[in-house]
């Protein structure tokens, strides 16, 4: 019998989740003699053309990590998705949008003004990337930046996710496993997460406090036992799905959302707004809009991971 | 005319490919190559607007391969703003905490990617060129070794800091975890074997390489050689440091030139564009932009581990000084001009990096509960420098009086190589091009070669594409008609 045939594949990503892979160690070994890795960048050297070659559902599993933002993103996804059987969104950035996705607050003009001209270590020629460049040999090509960042199920219908900004390397582990086993669970499921929120898992004290300000752990240290929120730090735990362990809570700072909106929610920014309204000493609205309005840069405090994946997906520039 | 078109890779131009634009002139030798970088993500714009303490844990996703870098620059970039101090034992976690990420990043170089040219062979078949290439070549023990060694230096890292990859560790003024001395010890016994690891490593080199009279021929081959200006970190006795120091600018001919502070980086650093790229070119303001020329009269700077082996006098550790000796030695004293031999100055940190590491690993005081001083000062700017393992990485923040960033700016490892990166390709292509000659994937291979041994990371650079980047070479007639493309993916 053939060994199952897997894929993993970037799009707009920063390689942690191929790291969050290789993190298994000494298993990829043993991944490598139970399967065969037919396109994986980041280590080995298949081509596209030869994943274009295949006969469409001939990949058993294929990871696709990062959010697709170019015209060749898209193409990799319509094909990949040809390709595959099964068809995971592999960390945040797929599963969300990730960080990439707060390009969707900015459009190309503000980028270009930021990065080339008002970057102060930039010398004073005032040259911006153009699409075409006449040399004197010849004429010189760019592709045009940026689409609106979209996570993989707005482009292509996705089997799964697998969350996480990377997914741990045990959950990637378990995934694989579970794929390679015919153990997954019903098409559409979130694996290497819980059903529940980020505060399930996290070792920190629940009092039921309420706090009348927030605070800022620039300037201050939250006691290391109990509740960040509680104590007044953005921790958007209660909006976020469990799987991680709670590990920025546990490494001593607060959740920000990689691990995407609990079931049944809709707009992780949203869920995590009402989550820390609910904690303020205040019975009336006004007043508790006055207190969430002190939290300095709320689109990128409550939706860092999620613009694209939110109601909204981008703000609209001219 | 008609079109000659060899294709490795039938897809002809993808966004995200790196594009090598080779023009021939009528005899069919190179008039002019361009390199290109295609794509951009722009974080300098992302980071507007944000409080800053949240910065060193949104700019971990430039690179997943290197967060470490940019955790740490951003993070004393922003005990800069806030005008603190860590305390010592908070400063000693941060850097026994990036000697770890440095033994990551390292091994990876090496063996996923610069091994398969030296281990497997430069012309070796396109499908044995890869990490489980190098695996069959050298055993499956080896590749455990390898595998395992990683590993620990990924556990160091999430011990220390709660995660290796995108810690969210360093806050203004420390650090938001210490650790217990159970893991101190533990951390101590990952080090030790670290340390073993990477003098078995160089073992390998020796052997595999410099044991090999065609390879150590083409680390000693004018095909892949350079003269410009190498800029790199070193402590008061201007030996090696990744985490802190003063930035030391030796010239072509190994003379120091410059030396500055974190903060002085715009006195001497200034970035050149082009319009045909997403990519800057950095350059040293004193001496001037001259284009893509080497010599002492362009500005242009190498960052690297050669640049950092020929700034630094020595290394802070025995075994690593050991090494570095032979090393210069071999090489025909200093500065080292010879770019392949980059992959033995890597290989040489990687011992350093392990020994250090161990050193700090030893140290009491790193399990002290003083790891953080709270800010009192109004919030300004700051310039943060470490060496990133592909170079030195500058992180440079100004921010309003409540802490929410309004200017920041980023010079990264592999953006400092740039105008080297293009003049070695050119150097490769016009050596290796020649009339008559059909270029084939061999050729490809060895042009990549002065690309790869820089370990250009474009994740970082353009804040793009993960790891190595994809390679389309173009060649253009005269008529600037395209004769042929070679093209592959990144590895």
């Amino acid at each position: 019998m053939s060994r199952p045939r897997i894929a993993s594949y970037w799009a707009s990503a920063c390689g942690g989740c191929d790291v969050a892979l290789l993190d298994v160690h000494e298993r990829l070994l043993e991944l490598a003699e139970r399967v065969e890795i037919v396109f994986w960048p980041i280590a080995l050297d298949a081509k596209y053309a030869d994943v274009e070659a295949l006969p469409d559902g001939a990949i058993d599993l294929t990871l696709l990590n990062g959010a697709i933002q170019t015209s060749h993103h898209e193409a990799m996804a319509h094909l990949l998705r040809r390709k595959s059987k099964t068809l995971v969104a592999c960390g945040s950035c797929a599963h969300i949008g990730g960080i990439p996705g707060l390009a969707n607050l900015f459009n190309r003009e503000q980028i270009f003004q930021a990065v080339y001209r008002d970057a102060p270590s930039v010398d004073s020629d005032d040259v911006v990337p153009l699409t075409r460049t006449e040399t004197p040999v010849g004429a010189l090509e760019l592709p045009e930046l940026h689409s609106t960042v979209r996570t993989l199920s707005q482009v292509v219908e996705v089997d799964y996710s697998l969350p996480g900004c990377p997914p741990p390397a045990e959950r990637v582990w378990e995934a694989l496993q579970a794929a390679l086993d015919g153990a997954l669970p019903p098409r559409g499921a979130v694996l290497g997460a819980t059903d529940q929120t980020q505060c399930e898992d996290c070792p920190r004290e629940k009092r039921e406090l309420r706090v009348s300000s927030f605070r800022r752990i620039a300037t201050e240290q939250p006691e290391p036992e109990r509740c960040l929120l509680e104590q007044g730090f953005l921790c958007l735990g209660p909006a976020t799905r469990g799987g991680c362990g709670a590990l920025c809570q546990r490494s001593g700072v607060g959740c920000r959302g990689c691990f995407g909106p609990p079931p049944g929610v809709l707009d992780q920014g949203a869920k995590a707004l009402g989550a820390v309204a609910s904690v303020l000493e205040c019975d009336d609205e006004a007043r508790a809009a006055e207190l969430v309005g002190e939290i300095p840069d709320p689109v990128r405090s409550f939706a860092r991971f999620s613009i694209p994946s939110s109601l909204l997906r981008r703000r609209s520039l001219p | 005319m008609s079109s000659r078109r060899i294709s490795i890779d039938p897809i002809t131009r993808l966004e995200g490919h790196g594009n090598i634009e080779i023009f021939l002139d009528e005899s069919g030798a190179v008039q002019e190559c361009y390199f290109q970088v295609p794509e951009l993500r722009g974080f300098e714009k992302f980071l507007e607007g944000m409080p800053v303490e949240e910065v060193p844990r949104v700019v971990t996703r430039i690179c997943g391969v290197c967060p470490g870098a940019h955790h740490m620059a951003a993070g004393k970039a922003v005990d800069a703003v806030y005008s603190v101090t860590p305390p010592p034992a908070a400063r000693k976690l941060r850097e026994l905490f990036y000697c770890a990420h440095f033994v990551h990043s390292h091994i990876a170089h090496f063996y996923a990617l610069a091994a398969a040219d030296f281990v497997v062979g430069p012309d070796a078949e396109p499908a044995r060129r890869n990490v489980l290439g190098v695996v069959q070549e050298v055993g499956k023990e080896v590749g455990l070794d390898v595998l395992r060694h990683r590993g620990l230096a990924q556990k160091i890292q999430a011990t220390l800091a709660g995660r290796a990859t995108h810690p969210v560790w360093t806050l203004p003024g420390g650090v938001s975890k210490g650790i217990t001395e159970a893991e101190r010890a533990e951390v101590q016994g990952m080090a030790e074997s670290c340390v073993a690891f990477a003098g078995r490593s160089l073992e390998l080199f020796d052997r595999a390489v410099l044991g090999n009279k065609v390879y150590l021929d083409l680390i000693l081959s004018e095909t892949y050689e350079l003269s410009t200006y190498h800029v790199g970190t070193v402590d008061r006795q201007n030996r090696l440091n990744f985490y802190d120091g003063e930035h030391r600018v030796v010239g072509p001919e190994g003379q120091e030139v410059l030396r500055y502070q974190d903060a002085e980086y715009l006195e001497h650093i200034a970035e050149h564009t082009e319009p045909y790229s997403y990519l800057k070119f950095p350059y040293l303001r004193r001496v001037g932009w001259r284009g893509l020329t080497d010599g002492p009269d362009s500005g242009l700077y190498q960052a690297s581990p050669l640049s950092r082996l020929n700034v630094a006098d020595g290394m802070a550790t025995p075994l690593a000084q050991a090494a570095y000796e032979r090393y210069v030695d071999t090489l025909g004293g200093k500065p080292v001009r010879k770019l392949l031999a980059t992959h033995w100055a890597r290989l040489i940190e990687m011992l350093y990096a392990a020994e250090r590491a161990l050193e700090l690993s030893r140290d009491p005081e790193i399990t002290s509960p003083e790891i953080r001083v709270l800010p009192t000062a109004t919030p300004r700017e700051g310039v943060g420098v470490v060496e990133a393992p592909r170079g030195i990485l500058t992180h440079h923040y100004r921010t309003d009086e409540q802490g929410l960033v309004t200017m920041a700016n980023l010079i990264v490892g592999t953006t400092n190589n740039h105008g080297p990166i293009c003049i070695a390709i050119r150097n490769a292509a016009r050596r290796l091009i020649q009339p008559g000659r059909e270029p084939d994937q061999g050729l490809l291979n060895m042009v990549e070669m002065a690309f790869r041994l820089f370990d250009p990371c474009f994740s970082c650079a353009t804040h793009s594409l993960p790891g190595s980047m994809p390679l389309t070479v173009t060649l253009r007639g005269p008529d600037g008609a395209r004769l042929s493309t070679l093209s592959r993916r990144g590895r």
